[in-house]
């Protein structure tokens, strides 16, 4: 099957679309750009090649009426243990990175001790593995890091105090393993590794029947055929693309707005380091477009300051500012600032609520003078971005929206931090296309 | 106006056309002559680009020193940053026009020209109003430091549109009244009209070739680069050699150098040798970033992008629609030229010349360099695109950056605009079905 692929390498993370030749979207992954473009960008695109065949799955699955629940119960189970399979590999990488990091006169006396203690945290965190990823477990995070780091470090507390060895050894020798482990793209072939989750599934699940095993195999066996790929965001440079290969944030921003909403004809997207406005014609060609300059005040990195100053996690900014009835009136979107302001409010007696909720209108009434700069807003207008999924930031918006625009068409996607990437996946299939037809230059 | 160096990398070697050495050459003598003017017995007049006299000012025996010029060439050796930095420091806000600061900071670390010598106090200033508010601010601060005669022609605006009879009387009467009475007195040489129209006469003849090199744009592809070869091009005519046999010598020979490659059907020269396949055609609004100089054209050339035409290229002279200094008119052309400068020129009329530009010069698209401490170039800016847009139907877009404060100039930023803003030209071109073709 031919696949297109884009890639949008954005500041905080990247994501990856794949569609098919009927510009159907067959998968989506997303990771943290971690400072390594190059191994975000084959993190994601595997990601999105995972997600993929499970579409395929459910495709082979299609077909078949009244047993939507076995099946999707089915699915759960497979990706369950398909995250299971990949998390215990990156256990083992991680494993045989931290023994080889025991060495030198640090650890002269305690070589073998350290060693064995790594074996026992290793064998720990492999048993209890499968609790992570049991039906209804929550994590608190999708990434290797996050998860592994966390339990690490509680067990290898445990596992220093019976064995009597100082506790910063087996510390240091997982900070020094865990980047070089997240840097390594990852390896292994994925059909091998669905067929052990699949093995996993059918032995733990009684009565899987043959049936959803064969549409497994049959999924499996289509070749996913990487036909044209497009890059975009702020990492694309950094990458071996060609130029064909390459192709603005802001054009596939617009096109993928249109995608997702075909009469879209305003979008503005607000990203981690930059707020863009963007005019699009009925076809999903950019008209005008107008972004922040050098300052990224009021982008979304802004709102991660602002969570970390509150020792909130982002996704709680949205909540706690809906409970305000009186936003307090804040100008000021300075990034560095934020801080400042913050505490600020604070020590004059303001409510947290109250804060969060000025702070949302300050990014937006930023973002609409951007807007209004590339041309004001049309209908339909999409919203995209990570802060679109933000509904404090949402409210803000229709506010003002309407205030300023009248009754206008609100779109937004929950898959809307993708947009960049569907957009870039389209261009990759018309460019192909292209292609084919001999006509690109 | 007028590098004589772009030292934007200065590991690799610049290369440049014969007619910027020469140039280069110019520059650097007009220095020189300055850094002697007081062992000369020189008298010096500082003045602005914009509607300077130097016709009048070379009748008084005195040295054209442009401010602004010196700002420019700071910002091209990188040295600007600090001078900008020194002038905040004694008060100036962040917000001041940087060719402000970069001057002030400039006289206050020793007053140090581009050729390591000091440059001279003027004995006169010469402030030709021409649309640029800070302008006056300016002078107010060299007079309160130089304690010298200072001239104030005023420049009535183009608000309407046109010049009038009345406008062009009421410069004449300061001319008569004011300006010459008060050049006569500061340099002891007595005026002599004859004198003027000679050098009147030496300014219309460069300014053909000027017009001409700059209206090669139209050719496909275009043999220069109106904008940042452009920006080498206007330099002796518009500071301190219009009038002068040298102008008519540098232009003519520009002009051989631009015939051909218009034969040989090439495109301009760049910093890294010929341009390639000319992809995009632009015209440009909008002064240029000197503190980046290279780096920015860099980001248009790479890409194929050449500019056909620009209005930075018209701040000390509009020639192209038919002005040339009248020797049968003395005062009277001088103040027409004051008149018609671009930055003298209401929106209407600057939207005006950028809708022609844009069909004369069958440019692609229209990109504004946004100026963030001009006010006088920024201030509706953004209208003016969107009625350039309206009536060509072409895409324009905008970009920020500054004239010579480096802390204003965010590469990445700048170039993901304009990477955006070629893929969209690309769009528009192919249209919806194929989108950007590879």
């Amino acid at each position: 099957m031919r696949t297109f692929v884009g890639i949008d390498l954005g500041s905080t993370t990247t994501k990856a679309v794949l569609m098919d030749e009927n510009e159907q979207v067959l998968g989506r992954g997303i990771t943290n750009s971690r400072s390594n473009y190059d191994t975000a960008c084959k993190v994601v695109t595997q990601e999105a090649a995972i997600d993929a065949r499970f579409t395929l799955f459910r495709r082979e699955f299609g077909d078949e009426q009244g047993t939507e629940k076995q099946v999707e119960a089915f699915l759960g189970a497979l990706e369950r243990a398909f995250r299971l399979e990949q998390f215990l590999e990156q256990l083992d990488d991680l494993e045989q990175t931290c023994i080889e990091q025991v060495k030198g006169d640090r650890f002269a006396k305690a070589e073998h001790a350290v060693k064995d203690a790594i074996g026992e945290v290793f064998r720990r965190l492999r048993e209890e593995a499968p609790e992570l990823f049991a039906p209804g477990a929550t994590r608190k995070s999708d990434f290797f890091r996050d998860i592994a780091g966390s339990r690490y470090l509680a067990i290898a507390e445990e596992v220093a105090r019976d064995a009597e060895l100082a506790y910063e050894l087996l510390l240091n020798v997982y900070d020094k393993s865990i980047i070089s482990v997240e840097n390594r793209p990852p390896s292994g072939e994925l059909s091998e590794k669905f067929r052990s989750a699949l093995d996993r599934v059918t032995a733990e699940v009684a009565g899987t029947s043959e049936h959803l095993q064969e549409a497994v195999e049959k999924a499996l066996a289509i070749e996913l055929e990487e036909t044209y790929l497009v890059g975009t965001g702020y990492g694309r440079v950094t990458l071996p693309f060609s130029k064909e290969h390459i192709r603005s944030e802001i054009l596939c921003h617009g096109l993928g707005a249109h995608m997702m909403f075909p009469k879209t004809r305003t979008v503005l997207d607000i990203g981690g380091q930059d707020t863009k406005g963007i005019q699009v014609d009925p076809g999903g060609i950019v008209e005008n477009f107008q972004m922040n300059d050098r300052c990224a005040a009021g982008c979304g990195r802004y709102l991660g300051y602002i969570a970390d100053e509150m020792n909130m996690g982002l996704h709680e900014l949205g909540p706690l500012a809906m409970k305000s009835s009186k936003p307090a009136r804040i100008n000021s979107t300075c990034t560095v600032f934020a801080g400042a302001e913050l505490r600020d409010r604070l020590a004059l007696g303001e409510k947290r609520e109250d804060i969060l909720a000025g702070l949302h209108r300050a990014i937006i009434l930023r973002a609409m003078s951007i807007i209004s700069r590339s041309g004001g807003i049309a209908d339909e207008f999409t919203f995209t971005g990570g802060v679109a999924k933000n509904q404090a930031a949402v409210r803000e918006l229709r506010k003002l929206v309407v205030e300023n625009y009248g009754e206008v068409t609100i779109n937004i996607d929950p898959d809307s931090i993708y947009t960049g990437a569907l957009g870039g996946a389209e261009f990759a299939r018309r460019a192909a296309e292209g292609r084919m037809e001999g006509l690109d230059a | 106006m007028k590098p004589t160096s772009s030292k934007s990398s200065p590991a690799t070697d610049v290369i440049k056309d014969a007619s910027m050495v020469k140039q280069k050459e110019m520059m650097a003598a007009h220095y020189e002559r300055l850094s002697n003017a007081k062992d000369n017995d020189d008298k010096v007049a500082s003045t602005f680009v914009p509607g300077n006299l130097n016709e009048l000012l070379m009748c008084f025996d005195l040295v054209n020193n442009l401010p602004e010029v010196n700002a420019i060439q700071s910002g091209l050796r990188r040295v600007s940053g600090s001078y900008v930095m020194e002038a905040e420091k004694s008060g100036h806000s962040e917000d001041v026009c940087t060719y402000v600061k970069s001057d002030l900071g400039m006289m206050a670390k020793g007053n140090i020209g581009p050729n390591g010598r000091e440059l001279p106090s003027p004995d006169v200033l010469m402030l030709s109003y021409t649309g640029c508010f800070t302008f006056m601010k300016w002078f107010e601060l060299l007079r309160e430091q130089y304690k010298c005669e200072t001239i104030f022609l005023q420049t009535p605006y183009l608000a309407d549109g046109k010049i009038t009879s009345n406008m062009i009387q009421y410069m004449v009467k300061q001319f008569k009244e004011d300006v010459i009475p008060k050049l006569e007195k500061v340099s002891g040489v007595k005026f002599d009209i004859d004198r003027l129209r000679e050098y009147l006469k030496k300014s219309a003849k460069a300014e053909d070739d000027l017009v001409y090199i700059l209206q090669s744009g139209k050719s496909k592809p275009s043999p220069i680069d109106a904008y940042f070869g452009g920006i080498y091009y206007i330099g002796p005519i518009f500071g301190a050699f219009r009038g002068t046999d040298d102008a008519i010598d540098y232009y003519r020979f520009l002009r051989e150098e631009v015939d051909q490659r218009l034969a040989a059907g090439l495109g301009p020269v760049t910093p890294d040798g010929p341009m390639g396949e000319e992809k995009y055609r632009l015209v440009v609004e909008g002064p240029p970033n000197y503190t980046n100089f290279r780096q920015f054209w860099k980001m248009f050339y790479d890409e194929g992008a050449v500019v056909v035409a620009s209005s930075y290229t018209k701040v000390g002279g509009t020639y192209d629609f038919g002005f040339r200094h009248d020797p049968d008119r003395p005062l009277e052309t001088l103040a027409e030229y004051c008149l018609g400068v671009y930055t003298n020129r209401s929106l209407p009329m600057r939207i005006d010349m950028l809708v022609n530009y844009m069909n004369e010069y069958e440019a692609d698209g229209l990109l504004i360099n946004s100026i963030k401490s001009c006010n006088s170039f920024s201030a509706g800016q953004l209208l003016m695109m969107r009625e350039v847009e309206k009536r060509t139907g072409k895409p324009a877009a905008f970009v920020e950056t500054d004239l010579v404060d480096p802390r204003y100039f965010s590469a990445a930023n700048v170039k993901n605009r304009l990477e955006s803003y070629f893929q969209m030209v690309d769009q528009k071109r192919t249209g919806p079905g194929r989108g950007v073709a590879a």
